[in-house]
């Protein structure tokens, strides 16, 4: 006890910045084991060379991206041109996952305002309700979706039956097809975080409104959504990210003519027809979109709240 | 004299009820045009639910409101040109000041320049030009208070309802407010409703009070009216402070009632209707209009006996036992007492009473 009060109070500081490292080791170890780890063997397995029946061959290369961007001819000694075969995948892959999103964002904002709007009690059995057919796997989800939109289902014997429509439509192998699946497998993930912000939201905010003779539409747009819109962002991103990459409703509900990126992916490591270096080359560009897509929003959203400080 | 003048709302057989549970039993009441009106009452007793009808937020269950003749009943809050400042403000967190005081002159139709230099305008009156480009959340409450004001001021409604808009604020700050409050309602003669469950703001600040209990208006008039005639023992009670005293209806003579104390101690005072003789009614004296001797000045003294003072910044209470009678508080103003005898606990005193000082009161 030699240092006195003064050291005493930083060596206080030491044992709990030490305590602290040592409670955050469990997610360091987590965030290393589970997103570095992977991404760095991603990263690694992008610059190597394909092994012909699936697997790799340790010896730098770059090929996959070559290949990815790139069309070299059929025997590879043609001067390179844009290759446009993936970047049409991957272009129709944001353009689904952007139609999913707005699908889910139109039929989940009111849903998510419908259950915050409840008396308190009724709420967590909406929620309930609402994520009760989540429980099944999302790989049966889809194939009854199958079953549901194709010209012989329920939705076209349903539709022909009310006389609305004499002949089937067939939904099934479109893109509207994929959309649907995709808004369905991912609606929860718009509704909860919507649902989260408007519990939080004030309502004598849109009583206010009201007094001061603003319509229902213009209150929604210039009160109600400013003060949600953390809740519906967060909605957006949780469903366009994993449509993005999601490979099950676009092989089981659109066919060969509707095939996305995350299907592309998972082709090259399925049986020996495979190619992992360009499936892990395919995967990092998609990080890389996905990532720029993150960092865009979270420097809008550190603006937004700079400004309001 | 009131009477001649234009009604700005008028409440007509107004019934609230929320399942079985009646809010407002049947309210009736007239507020005047460029008036300052108050609706005051303890916690629970309505005045919110009576001021969200007027504004268009809870639909009237049965009666109806009229502003300035035209029945608004069945009107969509937005469609009613009257305002109200929140209790809790309800300022827009995501616009700057100078927008939310312009949004409702844009929601009214005009242009979005013309609706800021208006609303800079009313910035000014409540003395917050230097903030308009803040947010709310920027502001202290008393300043967030002035530009929930300003806001629900600038499309000049014909009505202002204001629902305990400085019960969040600090006594000083609050006694500032009133008087702002109350300059700002001449200055724009716009008619306020005012809501307040504070007796001495409401007579601070009222033309007339109408006061409210469980749902039902237990009097209605002018803030000295309500202090001075108070007509029944609710209102007695709740408005300022008073001795409530037992008393049995001996003789009524000439318009004079003689009550009886209890203890042999009598007094007399005007008669009122509905209050015949033999009945046992309650009494009510304003402890300011009671005054200390030694001995008895006239007929009517109350002998007793001090039992305490208590200082009360500007005025003594003294308390006082009558004998074989119920007890009084007299309350003696600080700058009389050059003139008067302190009596000191232990004392005999005659308590006795100014002309008209007491009320009975139907109950
Ligand atoms: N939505 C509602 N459902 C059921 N009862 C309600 C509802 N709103 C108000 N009440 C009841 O109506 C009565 C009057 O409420 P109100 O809010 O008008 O009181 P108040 O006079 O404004 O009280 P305070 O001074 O506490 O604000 C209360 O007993 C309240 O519980
Ligand atoms: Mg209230």
């Amino acid at each position: 006890m030699a240092g006195g009060a003064a050291s005493g109070g930083s060596a206080a500081t030491d044992t709990y910045k030490e305590a602290r490292n040592w409670l955050l080791l469990p997610s360091w170890v987590y965030l290393g084991a589970f997103v570095l780890v992977p991404v760095i063997m991603m990263l690694i397995y992008s610059f190597l060379t394909k092994e012909f029946r699936g697997g790799v061959v340790w010896e730098f290369s770059t090929a996959a991206y070559d290949q990815f961007f790139f069309d070299r001819g059929l025997f590879g000694d043609e001067p390179a041109r844009i290759e446009w075969t993936y970047i049409t995948i991957f272009w129709r892959s944001i353009w689904q996952a952007g139609a999913a999103t707005l699908l889910a964002l139109a039929i989940g904002f009111p849903t998510a305002y419908f259950i915050a709007t409840r008396p308190e009690q009724a709420r967590p059995m909406w929620v309930f309700l609402i994520t009760i057919p989540y429980w099944v796997n999302l790989l049966i989800r889809t194939v009854s979706m199958k079953f549901m939109l194709r010209d012989s289902g329920p939705l076209n014997d349903f539709l022909i039956g009310t006389g609305l429509i004499n002949d089937p439509i067939s939904i099934i192998n479109t893109n509207f097809a994929v959309q649907l699946g995709l808004f369905y497998s991912y609606l929860p993930f718009m509704v909860l975080p919507i649902y989260a912000s408007v519990e939080r939201y004030n309502f004598s905010l849109s009583e206010a409104a009201a007094d001061l003779y603003a319509s229902k539409w213009v209150t929604l747009r210039r009160v109600l959504l400013p003060a949600v819109k953390p809740g519906v962002i967060a909605g957006c991103i949780l469903v366009f990210v994993p449509s993005m990459g999601s490979f099950l409703a676009p092989d089981l509900l659109g066919g060969a003519k509707n095939f996305m990126i995350g299907s592309l992916i998972e082709e090259q490591f399925k049986g020996n027809a495979g190619n992992w270096p360009f499936g892990a080359a395919a995967s990092m560009v998609l990080l890389s979109m996905v990532l720029i897509v993150l960092m865009i929003f979270a420097r809008q959203q550190a603006k937004a709240e700079k400004e309001a400080s | 004299m009131s009477e001649s003048r234009k009604t700005a709302i008028d409440v007509r057989g107004a019934v609230k009820r929320y399942g079985d549970f009646t809010a407002l039993k049947t309210i009736s009441l007239s507020i005047y045009d460029n008036e300052f009106f108050t609706l005051l009452g303890p916690s629970g007793c309505g005045k919110t639910t009576l001021l969200r009808m007027i504004a268009g937020f809870e639909d009237v269950t049965e009666g109806a409101i009229f502003l300035y003749g035209d029945p608004i009943a069945d009107l969509p809050p937005n469609k009613r040109p009257v305002n109200t400042v929140f209790q809790n403000y309800a300022l827009f967190p995501q616009m700057t000041i100078l927008d939310n005081v312009a949004f409702g002159l844009e929601m009214r139709g005009q242009p979005k320049s013309q609706a800021r230099k208006a609303a800079g305008e009313m910035l000014e009156l409540v003395q917050l030009s230097q903030f308009a480009a803040r947010k709310p959340s920027q502001l202290s409450g008393g300043q967030q208070q002035r530009v929930a004001l300003a806001r629900a001021l600038a499309p000049k409604p014909k009505v202002l309802l204001l629902d305990e808009p400085l019960s969040a604020l600090d006594l000083k700050l609050r006694k500032a407010m009133q008087l702002e409050l109350k300059h700002l309602q001449r200055e724009t003669g716009i008619t306020f409703i005012f809501v307040t469950h504070d007796q001495e703001e409401a007579l601070t600040m009222s033309d007339r009070i109408a006061v409210m209990s469980a749902g039902e208006l237990q009097q209605l008039g002018e803030a000295r009216d309500i202090y001075e005639r108070p007509r029944n023992m609710f209102v007695a009670d709740f408005i300022g402070e008073t001795n409530l005293l037992e008393v049995s209806v001996d003789a009524i003579n000439a318009g004079r009632a003689t009550c009886h104390l209890g203890g042999g101690h009598e007094l007399s005072c005007n008669a009122v209707e509905g209050v015949n003789v033999g009945a046992k009614v309650h009494m009510s004296v304003r402890p300011e209009r009671l005054f200390m001797s030694e001995g008895p000045t006239d007929s009517e003294g109350l002998k007793g006996t001090v039992r305490e003072n208590i200082f009360v910044g500007t005025d003594i209470s003294t308390l006082i036992d009558l004998d074989d009678g119920p007890k009084f508080i007299v309350r003696t103003s600080n700058s009389d007492r050059g003139n008067k005898r302190i009596f000191e606990p232990g004392n005999e005193v005659y308590v006795n009473m100014e002309m008209e000082a007491a009320r009975l009161l139907i109950d």
